[in-house]
């Protein structure tokens, strides 16, 4: 019930400004916002209702949706899906607070399509009918594609189409496994698919046909290039919801479709895996060093950061003789805490690229410097921001890449090594932008007369440090939240590879 | 009730700095001193507590504060230790910290960043204490990369100054590196052990000893060795050994308090601290030590040479800085840790001192700080003159001085060691002895003695808040080793925390008394070449200086890879730096944009479009070509079935 709720009231809010919203832009924001505090409120209520300490699904709802194919409305959450589900309603009324600091068209129209993906997004993690779960990952396209095309920069329309057309090319191939898997059970229950035996072609087929979609979403190299083209050219509200809630379904894809129901198949294209997620962290890494505008900066180290989400995934699998379910848990915990960290960081950063670009209208690097003069709070927000994206210990960026780089050296050193190197390389790059933009002294005028933070800004800013901190000097609560399904999840895997 | 003390001791700085920064420019300097000052003052005091308490009852405090993260029976907690080994680290940084406090008042006056400074010095001894009080790997971890952070925004404080920023981004960058070695080799002896506690790990040590690291299916490395080096490279970063040095000359950058505080006295001597907490691991292995040994040794002779040839007053304390690390490290690598601890405990009270009253010149010299530019400053600096001179004597070994009891017995230790390496570690330190003297009595003389500058005529000694830190360093820079050399070198003040053989095996005599001490060592050559390279100062920089004026000394080509820096920095923003930033840049443009972009994601698309292009020229419009089509295409499958069927009847 109250999934139900956290999915269809802001969807039929949105619903609601898109017919009224045209005269009434101040309504619209309120309204908006009350919506997606109360969404927030009542996640927290799921919070204290929610068992860590029971395995298996939580809130479950079913219902027959279309009975002719055994298709029901089935949600439902566990430690994997829930952590993201707060996260989801954690960020959307951040940015629904923010959404109103640069002037829009059609304000109302923008909040709605917020509004409304806020519900698809909640739908795409609680959804256990793998039927509903692609309509809902389809659906939640719509929205973003609209937020880019509409409120995005010079370039929107190029950006639009390939973000549509590698997305939804990916997810193509998602519905293929899906159908066969109903096929052969003849249910769209996720949870019966885990139970499916599955000869090994079979597996590494449709591994393949979900890695496409997931890939493209993570995104993993080399199915990456929309990502920068994307975030370029979207408003900064839809750069944050992108970055922090979107890219965490392909990981949330891997650990509720991939890993149970074909773990013989993760085992066995675990190296492929491993390869691309190192490529990922090193030579994103080396590119994100060469960038010259700062949305694509933080977009590559996106890429970069998300190459230890998959790394986590499966490293586990390279090595038999070291392989156990104590290391198992410790990487895919490293995987979550990575996706939810990276959502709340690369989201404050993109909204402190917001903050800058309203100011001075200009993304380049080269345009800035000296910002810590004109703006001192923002600049020690930013700062903060930066040192996390760079895994600072104390900080939530430093807890999953130190998870995977220990679960990492039990397998192999050279893979910890070579994950390790993000130590270097993601300083370089966060901080390097930092020297050019945030210190130094002023070279652009425009930069001398900005004033520095508004309140909502601020404030906005300053929740999203106050979690970032919090999560890295205590993670235990969020830890808790997840370990008692992910050790389930590892034990199913084990038991399903054989080891 | 020790713990009690230790958490107020640990925390009163965070709140104080956190105070500072936040309310610091509505609250105003009173405020922000009042908070920072009381919160390092009773850190302070609680320290000197903690320290007589766990001195006399030789008890160690090992508890665990909070769980960190809990994933099964695999727990990683925030916990307190504290032995002698933590509670004389306590004293020494929460001292130096309180001096460089009361020091910055005055220091820092006119600074529009006065309270932000001031926050970041309480937040970075909160860190350090934070590093220094851990029980475990991971902590240990978090005060590492804490100190570096706060470092870094210290030697970057002045921001709009170019060569500042461009000085802690490189420290931050080297140092990473550093850590990225520290925490694999926390990996090895987590993957191992299963427990990043100390007691836990120190106590399986064995287990790490026997096992091997597999670096290919035929290739293996003894585990303990390779987590050994590895968290050495952490130490190298941190304590600046070469090759991994270049970022503490360039520290200098920031304010002269904060490279007395974090650049000379508390962190860069994490590694050494590292080192002796780790001592249960690193005894057991002498390829580790060897390897530390000769780093050290290293650092310690080729880093003070660069410290003849520089002409900034605080980049020749750096060097002295860099070469005083390498001796620590290198006694560490004859397993005399209790030595290089009281040579860090020494040097961080005379190297405060010598780096404070540089501060002192620099202010009374309103920001001059080429020496080239001083000289006979004794007069007009008289309190600055003096307490110099202590620290000079303390630095080079002067019979009697607190340096002279911790670089002895070290270079002691040296010479009686016999494990791989410690004949050219032992070489090294003797003549690093001389250099030392010579660096150091070279800008002596070339500051206070000499002619007067004409630019400085309205110079006028400092104010308190900068001379008394300066009279409260001196005192234990003269003195503070007669009545600690004894139980701290050869007694047993360590034993409830490091790891080594006793006295006896490391110097190969017996210590009675710390005049006894001052006599055997008229015995060895040690005092007689620091006097000599005093003597030699003198010649050349007050008795002779024309000695140096010969130009061809200039142009040799010694003097120009000591000017050079041996190169390192060239071959690090060359090889390094550059080139990552041109492979990135290549990687970019080739991989990312021609490569995906424009072959495959844009050209599929163009390509899709392409033969639309083509085929929609059947789509005419016209009827007949339709009619044509359709006649073709039924006469081809006519024939086809026909032919077929013909074949099969």
């Amino acid at each position: 019930m109250i999934l139900d709720l956290m999915i269809w009231s802001p969807v039929i809010v949105g619903l609601i400004l898109l017919l009224i919203g045209k005269n009434a832009t101040s309504l619209s924001y309120w309204l908006s916002l009350t919506t997606s505090l109360l969404v927030f409120g009542m996640s927290m209520y799921a919070l204290s209702m929610f068992k860590t300490d029971q395995v298996g699904i939580q809130f479950e709802l079913i219902a027959p949706w279309i009975e002719r194919f055994n298709i029901n409305y089935h949600l439902g959450i566990d430690g994997i899906s829930f952590p993201l589900i707060l996260l989801t309603t954690f960020i959307t009324p951040i940015v629904i607070l923010t959404a109103r600091t640069s002037n829009k068209i059609n304000l109302h129209q923008y909040l709605a399509s917020f509004m409304i993906l806020e519900g698809l997004m909640i739908g795409v993690f609680s959804s256990l009918d793998a039927f509903l779960f692609y309509v809902f990952w389809e659906a939640m396209l719509i929205p973003m594609f609209i937020i880019i095309g509409i409120w995005g920069g010079e370039n929107r329309v190029y950006a639009t189409i390939k973000f549509f057309l590698y997305t939804f090319l990916g997810s193509v191939f998602m519905l293929i496994a899906i159908i066969y898997l109903y096929i052969s059970t003849g249910s769209y229950s996720i949870f019966d698919f885990y139970n499916l035996d599955l000869s090994r072609m079979e597996q590494i087929l449709i591994f393949l046909a979900f890695l496409f979609a997931f890939a493209v979403k993570i995104p993993m190299w080399p199915v990456h290039t929309w990502l920068p083209d994307a975030h370029v050219e979207a408003p900064t509200g839809g750069s944050v919801i992108l970055a922090a809630i979107l890219l965490k379904m392909g990981g949330y894809g891997l650990l509720r479709f991939s890993l149970p129901i074909t773990p013989a198949a993760s085992n066995e294209l675990s190296m492929l895996m491993v390869v691309l997620s190192l490529i990922a962290i090193i030579y994103i890494g080396m590119v994100a060093l060469s960038q010259t505008d700062m949305k694509k900066l933080i977009a590559y180290s996106s890429v970069a950061h998300m190459g230890f989400v998959t790394l986590g995934t499966f490293v586990v699998f390279l090595n038999h003789e070291n392989a156990s379910i104590e290391n198992m848990n410790i990487a895919i915990s490293g995987a979550m805490i990575q996706m939810i960290s990276h959502g709340l960081i690369s989201g404050a950063l993109f909204l402190c690229i917001g903050v800058m670009y309203d100011r001075i209208h200009s993304r380049e690097i080269n345009d800035y410097g000296g910002v810590a003069l004109a703006m001192p709070r923002f600049a020690g927000l930013m700062v903060f921001f930066a040192l996390a994206n760079a895994a600072l210990p104390g900080t939530s960026g430093f807890v999953g890449e130190v998870l995977i780089i220990l679960a990492s050296l039990k397998v192999n050193f050279w893979i910890a090594l070579l994950s390790g190197t993000t130590l270097v390389i993601g300083a370089a790059y966060t901080l390097w932008m930092i020297k050019r933009v945030i210190f130094g002294s002023i070279t652009n005028e425009k930069i001398s007369n900005v004033q520095d933070t508004t309140a909502v800004e601020f404030i906005s800013l300053i929740i999203l440090a106050f979690m970032v901190l919090a999560l890295g000097v205590y993670p235990e609560p969020l830890m808790k939240l997840m370990y008692i399904t992910l050790n389930d999840l590892s034990q199913l895997v084990f038991a399903g590879v054989g080891l | 009730m020790i713990l009690e003390y230790s958490l107020i001791a640990l925390l009163s700085p965070l709140i104080g700095g956190v105070l500072a920064a936040f309310l610091g420019k509505l609250l105003g300097k009173i405020f922000v001193n009042v908070v920072t000052i009381l919160g390092v003052t009773i850190s302070f005091a609680l320290s000197i507590i903690i320290a007589l308490d766990i001195w006399e009852s030789s008890a160690v405090l090992n508890q665990n504060i909070y769980t960190w993260l809990d994933i099964g029976n695999m727990s990683f907690h925030i916990g307190i230790l504290i032995d002698n080994l933590t509670a004389s680290m306590m004293v020494v940084v929460t001292f130096v910290s309180l001096m460089v406090h009361v020091y910055t008042i005055g220091y820092m006056h006119d600074d529009p960043g006065y309270h932000r400074f001031f926050s970041y010095i309480s937040l970075f001894t909160f860190s350090m204490l934070s590093l220094v009080m851990s029980n475990n790997f991971l902590q240990l971890f978090f005060g590492w990369e804490a100190v570096g952070v706060m470092s870094y925004l210290l030697i970057g404080f002045w921001f709009t100054k170019e060569s500042a920023i461009k000085a802690n981004l490189k420290a931050f960058i080297v140092n990473r590196v550093g850590d990225l070695s520290l925490i694999l080799g926390i990996g090895i002896i987590f993957s191992i052990i299963g427990s990043l506690d100390y007691y836990a790990v120190f106590s399986q040590s064995q287990n790490i000893a026997q096992t091997e690291l597999y670096l290919s299916d035929a290739w293996s490395v003894s585990a303990l060795t390779a987590a050994c080096i590895l968290l050495f490279g952490g130490a190298m970063g941190k304590s600046a050994q070469m090759p991994l040095h270049v970022w503490l000359p360039d520290s200098m950058e920031g304010p002269t308090p904060i490279s007395a505080l974090i650049h000379a006295a508390t962190m860069v001597t994490a590694g050494v601290f590292l080192l002796a907490r780790m001592s249960p691991l690193f005894q057991l292995s002498t390829t580790a030590l060897s390897f530390v040994l000769i780093i050290g040794a290293s650092t310690a002779l080729f880093t003070g040479i660069l410290g003849l040839v520089q002409n900034d007053i605080k980049r020749v304390i750096a060097y002295s800085t860099l070469s005083q690390l390498g001796y620590m490290v290198a006694a560490a690598g004859v397993s005399a840790y209790s030595v290089s601890l009281f040579h860090l405990m020494t040097h961080a009270f005379f190297k405060a001192l010598l780096f404070l009253a540089a501060g002192s010149v620099i202010v009374a010299l309103h920001h001059e700080q080429d020496i080239r530019k001083m000289g006979g400053l004794r007069t007009k600096l008289p309190i600055t003159y003096l307490t110099s001179l202590i620290g000079s004597l303390a630095l080079i070994g002067f019979p009697g001085f607190s340096g002279f009891f911790s670089k002895d017995a070290l270079i002691e230790a040296i010479g009686h060691a016999d494990i791989l390496g410690s004949g050219y570690a032992y070489a090294s330190v003797l003549i690093g002895v001389f250099i030392t003297a010579l660096y150091t009595f070279r800008l002596f003389f070339k500051v206070f003695h000499g002619a007067q500058d004409d630019h400085h005529q309205d110079v006028k000694e400092s104010p308190l808040s900068i001379t008394l830190p300066l009279i409260l360093l001196a005192i234990p820079s003269a003195i503070v080793a007669w009545p600690t050399v004894g139980p701290m070198v050869f007694g047993s003040y360590f034993a409830n925390s490091i790891s080594q053989p006793d006295a006896y095996q490391i110097f190969g005599y017996e210590f009675t008394t710390a005049l006894g001490f001052l006599v055997h060592a008229f015995s060895s050559p040690v005092i007689y070449i620091a006097v000599f390279g005093v003597f030699t100062a003198y010649v050349l920089y007050i008795y002779k200086p024309s000695i140096l004026e010969n130009k061809s000394l200039e142009s040799s080509f010694i003097f120009r890879i000591l000017d050079n820096k041996y190169y390192f920095d060239e071959l690090y923003e060359n090889v390094f730096a550059k080139k990552a930033r041109n492979i990135g840049h290549l990687l970019w443009t080739i991989g990312d944009v021609k490569t995906i972009d424009n072959w495959i994601v844009n050209g599929t698309a163009y390509r899709i479009g392409n033969i639309a292009n083509r085929i929609k020229v059947i789509q005419s419009g016209y009827i007949y070509h339709y009619a044509l089509m359709m006649i073709l295409g039924l006469a081809i499958f006519l024939g086809w079935t026909i032919l077929n069927s013909g074949v099969s009847s």
